[in-house]
């Protein structure tokens, strides 16, 4: 399954963030994590939300500059070596990740880890082949994460 | 004392007898070269079109676009053997414009120069540092082969690299140097962190500003840090380089060298001569140049004649210190950039828009450049590895261009504002 990231260039100012989050809010769009890089002074702001597709109308609309990036949104288990599998793998099949970030589901004991590929088709073949789980857009929008980890 | 009391203290009418046979000399030779061969038969003038020195108003003006278009040798009125140095006014490859000399033109621009640096008092027994470029830029050799004719020892320094120019103000005693004012500036600083206190430590007592326009202030706070007295210079690839016009000891105006300059001041928008002290642009014609003469050539540069007589005795007209440009040239560390060629090397990468800011800095007595480039809403694919490549790219583009590195940065589209008609493209925060 493909899942979406939304990425918002941003000049390091005060209130590019909060102008981003304001729209977002009055648009009822939850965003699930993000993840800030910057390059001293310009950076790109990504984010996982609930409706990627929407989200990028509304901050087009609102004059930001957006790009809407496949990535895969891998299910693994929250205890002690389970990002390592996946990084394992990622590494033997030689794999370069651009970016890569997670969130923790309380509930069920598993984490969402976002990594973002070159080769997202070729990529989530590997994982499902190899028993990972891969989620959606909408099976993104359906969990309830609680904290970030990076 | 005078260099050349018959020449410098000439009596005007006397000055304007001679610049009316030069005039009429220099049209002749102009002739000869493609350009104003073409030219006078389309207009149907000649020599015999002038009578008195304001006919030379008959005559159309000659641009930098004049020189671009017939570059390189459509201005040249010598058989190009003739020909024994060329300069550029800026070293890029588009934006050039060439200039050239014969063994003669290099005899008489070097005697300006030898002219100018004696006014102000320097002498054979001087010991002469030269902190200018050498190369294609005028200002290096021009200041050079002058110090050479008055036989003052000259140390070939050229730029940067300050201290090792500290180094050498200190081993040979310079008592005289030529500098850029920003650097002269930024130098200061340098003297501060190795300790040297350049008003007891150094010997030099005269500096020559060149290059680079500066004010009244900045001069005065040049001569309190360095305790010597330092001297304008004016002057343009077009007309040799620099000796077009220098201050004397009373440091009130540049005295043109009306021998060699038939000066015009002319307003901008309307190209109507102005009167002796209102402000315009300068304009010139060469009357000694045998390899590249050239007729009523707009400078672009903004000042006026200073009105009076000069207590020196010189009888030379004095115009005043630089006060802008009638174009968009900026002047950076000495380097001249006109904002097009930015635009240019713009234009040629996709990732970018080609709405641009140059923000021009000045901090810790140094110049800066900042670039700021709008990305391209189509090119931005989320990756910010891929923004620091472009990044890289253009300021490698822009180095090659402009021969000085700017700083710049990426900013969001359409957030630079757009000018109504022609772009606010250069914010200049440099004060004194
Ligand atoms: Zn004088």
């Amino acid at each position: 399954m493909i899942a979406y990231q939304i990425s918002i260039f941003a000049e390091n100012k005060p209130g590019k963030i909060a102008h981003l989050t304001s729209v977002l809010g009055k648009e009822k769009i939850n965003i699930r994590a993000t993840t800030i890089s910057t390059a001293d002074t310009f950076g790109v702001i990504n984010l996982i939300v609930d409706d990627p597709k929407r989200a990028e109308t509304v901050l087009t609309q609102a004059g930001l500059t957006v790009h809407l990036r496949s990535v895969l949104a891998v299910l693994i288990d929250d205890k002690p070596g389970g990002l390592d599998n996946l990084m394992q793998l990622l590494y033997q099949e030689g794999i370069n990740i651009n970016n890569a970030y997670g969130f923790v589901l309380e509930s069920s004991k598993k984490a969402v880890f976002v990594v973002d590929v070159d080769q997202t088709e070729k990529t989530e073949k590997l994982l499902e082949e190899n028993g990972f789980q891969t989620l959606d857009t909408q099976a993104l929008s359906s969990i309830e994460p609680t904290h970030n980890v990076k | 004392m005078y260099w050349e009391k018959n020449v410098e203290t000439i009596d005007r009418k006397k000055l304007e007898e001679l610049q009316l046979a030069q005039l009429k000399d220099t049209i002749k030779r102009t002739e000869k070269s493609y350009y104003y061969g073409k030219l006078f038969q389309e207009k149907n003038i000649s020599a015999n079109s002038i009578k008195s020195l304001e006919d030379i108003q008959k005559f159309p003006f000659t641009t930098k676009d004049d020189l671009r278009e017939h570059w390189p040798y459509g201005f040249i009125a010598v058989p190009k053997d003739e020909l024994v140095r060329m300069h550029s006014s800026s070293g890029t490859t588009g934006r050039a414009t060439v200039v050239f000399h014969t063994a003669s033109d290099i005899a008489i621009w070097s005697n300006l120069l030898a002219r100018c640096m004696f006014m102000t008092g320097m002498r054979k027994s001087d010991v002469f540092q030269n902190m200018m470029t050498y190369g294609l830029f005028t200002g290096g050799l021009g200041f050079h082969y002058g110090a050479e004719k008055i036989g003052a020892l000259v140390i070939p320094a050229g730029a940067g690299n300050s201290k090792r120019q500290i180094q050498l103000m200190m081993d040979f005693e310079t008592t005289v140097v030529h500098v850029i004012p920003s650097y002269a500036l930024h130098l200061s600083t340098v003297f501060t962190e190795l300790k040297i206190d350049p008003r007891k430590d150094t010997k030099v007592k005269i500096a020559f500003l060149g290059a680079e326009p500066h004010t009244e202030k900045m001069r005065r706070k040049i001569e309190e840090i360095y305790g010597y007295k330092a001297f304008n210079s004016y002057g343009l690839s077009e007309m040799n380089g620099p000796g077009v016009a220098f201050e004397c000891p009373q440091q009130n105006g540049m005295h043109i060298w009306e021998d060699s300059f038939l000066v015009e001041i002319i307003d901008p928008k309307t190209l109507a001569p102005v009167a002796d002290g209102e402000e315009g642009e300068l304009v010139m014609t060469s009357l000694q140049k045998e390899g590249m003469p050239l007729l009523r050539y707009r400078t672009k540069d903004l000042t006026r004649i200073i009105p009076g007589i000069c207590p020196c005795g010189r009888t030379h007209r004095r115009i005043e210190r630089i006060k802008g440009r009638s174009d968009d040239m900026l002047i950076l560390k000495g380097v001249n950039i006109f904002p097009m060629q930015i635009e240019k090397k713009l234009m040629e990468i996709a990732d970018v828009g080609t709405n641009f800011l140059i923000i021009l800095d000045r901090a810790d007595f140094n110049d800066s450049m900042t670039v700021k480039v709008e990305v391209n809403k189509k090119y931005f694919a989320g990756d910010i590895k891929q923004l620091e490549i472009l990044r890289k790219k253009i300021t490698e583009e822009l180095k090659g261009e402009l021969l000085i590195t700017p700083k710049v940065d990426l900013v969001e589209p359409d957030s630079i504002p757009k000018g109504e008609g022609k772009a606010v493209r250069v914010i200049d925060n440099r004060k004194d």
